[in-house]
């Protein structure tokens, strides 16, 4: 168990957020506690990027409050994201888990790195340039520099959306992993197969606002709302 | 005959050509490292940051990119002539002047195509950078040596302008044979005097040069490519 100061849980407190003039979140009021993984589904537009966005402090909210371990102005440096198209640095993979390690203050030392590259599976891979990359063999070393963080929520953004079977079941398996080391993951997804195989809760999104929140089970068999039946059924949520 | 003639002089290690391309070479190769410290900062500086008055300062960084090499001339001239302001420091008629015009040519050139390469790359990297942590000297080093490829280009851009330039080095440096005379002053008179042997034999290893240094660069940029991503 972990026994350092906790983040968790995150409370979005009437959180708004726009972009110009185009309204993209609005009156979003929730807590992201510890726990299996929260997955976020929606249609596209519905401000899932938004939301991992805004609680990773990437984004401020024109309206309402995010309010960390139930205390304000905390230092979150115990979170970590992987984008959709992650960046990969210009240098090798191992330089870039590296790069990392020192961003977060850590240690930086080969057997730090080895082990980090060998929990996703790249350690075969460690000299080689991170743009030389597969696409799944980048998100998996973002998934790398995001752990370098030690982090105890890590938010991850549609992170098999262009990967193919086994690049995503690779991820998939590290998600699990971590999860089970007692990270918070908090994903979105497209992938409803995805959503069923590693949710613990679901966060489902529609219109800007947050349409339902509870159990994947509940949601995956009982879902309250029009919206979410409609886009569990294949239909075209607008 | 003229074309055998320059042949002949390159060959023979003709001792004048060689001094006239030694310092052709000193007197670029200073001044692009001159406009690249000072260039490269302010161009990665005004990509990074927004305050006012930033848009008049790319607008005119843009602009100075085309500024007359003669008109630099004539204000360099000016600025160090016996009655300008920098007058006191007597280098007028010197390589010293030629490298202080060239640079103030060149900087423009480069901090214009460093703020763009800069600005580019931060706006691929800024989420992947706050969100972990890095600090602000670490983003400004960090773009720098990710866009280093880039930067390496807009060296050669610089150099290749500053070595190719004859009006503003003509009048800071006077075009003194032996000690502020460079390949493309010598270019220019020889030409004009009909000693047609030396100016294209001058004009072959002017574009051997050019052609020799980008080709260093691209090879290493593709080596580096290869190996660092």
């Amino acid at each position: 168990m972990r026994d350092r100061p906790t983040t968790l849980p995150i409370s979005f407190q009437d959180v708004a957020y726009v972009a110009g003039t185009t309204p993209i979140l609005r009156d979003v009021t929730l807590s992201i506690t510890s726990g299996p993984p929260t997955v976020l589904l929606g249609p596209n537009g519905s401000g899932k990027t938004t939301f991992l966005k805004l609680a990773m402090g990437l984004l401020t909210p024109v309206a309402g409050n995010i309010v960390y371990s139930e205390h304000r102005n905390v230092v979150r440096r115990r979170q970590a994201i992987v984008f959709q198209k992650p960046v990969m640095l210009r240098r090798t993979a191992a330089r870039n888990v590296a790069f990392a390690l020192k961003a977060a203050g850590r240690e930086q030392d080969a057997p730090a790195i080895a082990r980090l590259l060998g929990a996703v599976g790249l350690e075969a891979l460690a000299e080689r340039p991170a743009r030389r990359l597969s696409a799944g063999e980048q998100q998996r070393l973002a998934l790398a520099r995001a752990l370098a963080r030690d982090p105890e929520v890590l938010f991850l953004d549609e992170p098999t959306a262009s990967l193919d079977p086994a690049a995503t079941k690779a991820v998939e398996e590290i998600v699990t992993c971590t999860a089970e080391s007692g990270v918070k993951i908090v994903m979105s997804t497209h992938d409803l197969g995805q959503a069923r195989r590693l949710a613990g809760d679901i966060l489902f999104l529609a219109k800007g606002r947050v349409m339902e929140h509870g159990p994947a089970a509940a949601f995956f068999a009982e879902p309250a709302t029009s919206e979410a039946k409609c886009f569990l059924a294949g239909g075209l949520v607008t | 005959m003229d074309g055998l003639t320059a042949l002949e002089l390159i060959w023979s290690g003709d001792a004048n050509l060689f001094a006239v391309v030694g310092l052709s070479l000193f007197v670029t190769l200073s001044a692009t490292i001159v406009a690249s410290a000072l260039g490269m900062p302010f161009g990665a500086l005004v990509g990074l940051t927004r305050f006012p008055g930033r848009n008049v300062i790319i607008v005119l960084l843009n602009g100075c990119m085309g500024l007359p090499p003669v008109v630099i001339g004539l204000v360099v001239f000016l600025l160090l002539s016996r009655s300008g302001p920098l007058g006191s420091f007597g280098i007028l008629f010197t390589p010293q002047a030629m490298i202080i015009a060239q640079a103030v040519l060149i900087a423009p050139i480069i901090a214009a195509l460093t703020r763009q390469v800069i600005e580019d790359l931060w706006a691929e990297y800024r989420d992947e950078l706050i969100a972990m942590d890095v600090g602000r000297t670490s983003r400004v080093a960090t773009l720098l040596w990710d866009a280093r490829f880039s930067l390496v280009t807009i060296l050669l851009a610089g150099f290749g302008r500053a070595a190719a330039e004859v009006g503003a080095v003509m009048i800071v440096g006077g075009n003194i044979d032996g000690f502020t005379r460079v390949m493309t002053t010598t270019i220019a008179l020889e030409t004009s005097k009909g000693d047609l042997p030396l100016a294209i034999g001058l004009g072959l290893v002017l574009i051997a040069v050019i052609l020799t240094i980008n080709a260093l660069a691209w090879a290493v940029r593709g080596w580096s490519e290869r190996h660092a991503g």
